[in-house]
């Protein structure tokens, strides 16, 4: 009787381990729907993610859980802002609507494992452009899209009026961010003492600063701003002139496919190069008949530049028709007419005294 | 059963090797074994295989690592200067010091609450069930976010602190208290208490022996308490008092020196004590309700009153019920503890799993860390209740 049980037994064992340990070489299968692949075909590296966003008619797009300015869902949970901005672009370049974009909502701490393992095709999440991120978590920074760095809030009441006032002070920060970093950093270096409060979301630190908990919210600069305007009384908080670090934010995708990381970074080349040549999403359709070479390239009137990146050549004019040129995309979301009323400052384009500066489309 | 011995007392012959069940069994358990193994070298293999093709860095190398971060709470000394390896050990002990005081309160206020249940006072009993009902259907995610937010942030400013005389004060940093500074001998004190302690281990078991054999009894209690009290306070007296206090005084953002109990592990204890106490008050209900009531009936015939009913006759036999369903709710305690990271509390999830886990992005060898410490945290719980188990079982079992 226990002997044909223990073979029973065996071979269901033998059996498991065969098919499981055969179907681990696969790509890994999240959803049924979605066999977004991990890795590339060593030969060519390309195909990967853009045939898998193809055959899904959908991007899906990392953003985070509600920053005002970068990715905020409105009441009827249509998300807006520059980094969703950014995903949309890329979806009207490769699927030919803006509107064909899925947005996954990230804390700071598990988007970069939302990248890895393929839940999301890219992660559009005022991420920090940082060497570590960079080479040792197998993603790619396909560029930058807002030029930001670190400052710190305070209570107007306590009366600092600059950083280094701040010694023995408490501090709210998001986890997992370069802001945990630098600000130990800059406190190291300035023999000031603090104590850090760490909160999962941008939200939670928002409230523990607003109910006293610390004494200075830090974060980067931009978010600072978007971040005063959800307090109940934004005249009781005052934004502190120091900036700490350099914090470039952009979108990433995954190491292993060079294809789908050009077609995100031309992408977002095209959008600014677009506002260089004054290409805005109200003129792309009269400035098709341009005589302009330039603008003939980007509009792709006269060139193949998008079937280099595997697209059709209408990739960057339904790009800048269905979400604009960089500077609509910035007025639209943290310009002055917005809450956040964030100036150009560094962001402006090079020739207008920024640092803005996208590689020529030729 | 292939051995008959037949009547004239010869051996039955042996079977051959592959009908031997011995033999057999072995074999079958020894490949199963082995497939496991294969099985899970498989597993291993491949995600390493994996995370080297997509170039995710593999390896325990990054614990030696500098951190770079603070941490709000650290039983050990840490700066930023530590690494990666010393955030691990910060969140452990984090972790370790709320469910190991989470355990304590817990079975303290689960105990008071399961007995007035089961009160004839019907004012009593009637509130320990209404306690038990909300605490235990309300999720425990809410409790905690509601004790966090609704109780301790709202508590006031560090200017305007809720405070005892000059030593104490609450407010939404926390409580401050004066922090303990050890003189030059204090050993002695230390030396002195652990040896009343062996003192009234001792004297326990001699008061017990008597009490057996002449049937007088010995103030235990009392005796005890003076001995763990008295003793260390003579020699505390003798050194001339080797002991200063460092008083929290009040700076530009808040308190400075002395010693302090975050909000955050403040919030979390209260909301796992009063969550798991439930629990355990019903574990003990349902415990005391399984001693037939025919021992409560005996004992009160003997001449014993409620008390001692309660202590010396019903509850060591309720043990043995309560026992295994207490050590459940001590795991769930330990584990729920990983709910720190939604108020900021720096537990080993939050510092390790969290900021750790997203500053490295070796998310395979962080997590498995993780749940490698939760495990030994659990089978280590585990075991010392079987063996308390074991002492109470009854011996007809």
């Amino acid at each position: 009787m226990k002997g044909p049980i223990v073979i029973l037994l065996v071979v269901v064992a033998a059996v498991v381990g065969y098919f499981a340990g055969g179907s681990m070489n696969k790509p890994a299968e999240k959803k049924a729907m979605a066999p977004a692949a991990k890795k590339a075909e060593p030969a060519k590296a390309s195909g990967g993610t853009l045939a898998a966003v193809k055959a899904k008619g959908m991007l899906t797009c990392g953003v985070s859980t509600g920053l005002p300015g970068f990715s905020v869902p409105d009441k009827s949970n249509k998300w807006a802002g520059l980094d969703v901005d950014v995903c949309r672009a890329v979806a009207a370049a490769v699927l030919g609507s803006a509107d064909k974009v899925k947005f996954t909502p990230l804390t700071a701490k598990e988007r970069f494992t939302a990248l890895q393992s393929g839940e999301i095709d890219i992660l559009s999440r005022n991420t920090t452009w940082t060497h570590t991120r960079d080479t040792s978590l197998g993603l790619n920074f396909a560029g930058v899209n807002y030029y930001d760095g670190q400052g710190f809030m305070v209570n107007t009441k306590l009366g600092v009026k600059s950083a280094k006032e701040l010694n023995g002070a408490a501090v709210c920060i998001q986890a997992g961010t370069t802001t945990e970093l630098n600000l130990a950093d800059y406190f190291r270096f300035n023999n000031l003492k603090y104590k850090s409060v760490v909160f999962d979301t941008s939200d939670q630190s928002v409230k523990g600063f607003e109910s006293g908990r610390c004494d200075v919210l830090t974060s980067d600069q931009s978010q600072l701003y978007a971040l005063r305007t959800k307090l109940q009384n934004p005249n009781n908080a005052v934004v502190l002139p120091e900036v700490i670090s350099k914090e470039p934010l952009g979108p990433v995708v995954r190491q292993g496919d060079d294809q789908w990381f050009n077609i995100v970074r031309w992408t977002l080349n095209a959008v600014i190069n677009a506002e260089e040549l004054g290409i805005t999403s109200s003129t792309v359709d009269a400035m098709k008949t341009s005589k302009n070479p330039s603008v003939q390239r980007v509009l792709g009137t006269a060139s193949d530049m998008g079937k280099k990146l595997g697209l059709d050549n209408d990739w960057a004019a339904r790009a800048i028709k269905q979400v604009g040129n960089y500077s609509e995309m910035f007025e639209r979301n943290v310009g002055k007419n917005t809450p956040l009323k964030i100036s150009r400052g560094l962001n402006a384009l090079w020739s207008n005294g920024g640092i803005m500066y996208a590689p020529p489309i030729r | 059963m292939s051995e008959d011995p037949t009547p004239s007392g010869t051996p039955a012959a042996k079977p051959p090797p592959w009908n031997d069940p011995f033999i057999r069994s072995i074999f079958f358990q020894v490949l199963a074994v082995a497939i496991l193994g294969y099985f899970f070298y498989f597993i291993f293999d491949n995600t390493l295989a994996n995370m080297a093709k997509s170039g995710v860095s593999t390896g325990f190398a990054f614990l030696s690592r500098e951190a770079g971060f603070g941490i709000l709470m650290s039983l050990i000394d840490y700066d930023e200067t530590y690494s990666y390896g010393r955030t691990f050990f910060v969140g452990l002990l984090n972790t370790a010091v709320v469910a190991a005081s989470g355990i304590v309160l817990a079975t303290l206020l689960g105990f008071v609450l399961g007995v007035a249940r089961l009160s004839n006072n019907w004012l009593i009993s009637k509130l320990a069930a209404l306690y038990i009902e909300i605490f235990r259907n309300v999720p425990l995610l809410l409790q905690i976010i509601f004790w966090s937010v609704a109780v301790f942030q709202a508590l006031p400013r560090p200017d305007k602190s809720l405070q005892l005389g000059d030593a104490f004060f609450l407010n939404n940093r926390g409580l401050f208290l004066p922090d303990p500074v050890f003189g030059a001998g204090f050993e002695f004190v230390t030396v002195a208490f652990l040896i009343a302690i062996a003192g009234v281990y001792f004297l326990k078991n001699w008061a017990r022996k008597r009490q057996e054999s002449t049937g007088q009894q010995f103030p235990v209690l009392y005796t005890s308490l003076a001995l763990l009290i008295g003793l260390p306070l003579i020699v505390f007296l003798i050194m001339g008092m080797p002991l200063s206090w460092e008083y929290a005084k009040l700076e530009r953002f808040s308190f400075v020196g002395g010693a302090n109990i975050i909000p955050e592990f403040m919030a979390l204890l209260w909301a796992l004590t009063m969550y798991t106490a439930a629990f355990i008050a019903e574990i003990v209900r349902s415990g005391i309700q399984a001693v037939s009531h025919g021992q409560s009936e005996a004992a009160h015939a003997l001449g014993l009153r409620n008390g001692p009913t309660l202590r010396l006759v019903i509850i060591p036999q309720a043990m043995r019920v309560i026992i295994p369903p207490l050590t459940s709710q001590y795991l769930n305690l330990t584990k729920n503890s990983s709910l720190a990271t939604a108020i900021g509390y720096p537990d080993l999830v939050s510092v390790f799993m969290g900021t750790t886990l997203n500053q490295t992005g070796q998310a395979v060898e962080i997590v498995a860390m993780t749940m490698a410490v939760y495990l030994t945290f659990s089978l280590s719980i585990s075991m010392v209740m079987n063996w308390y188990n074991n002492r109470v079982a009854l011996v007809e079992r």
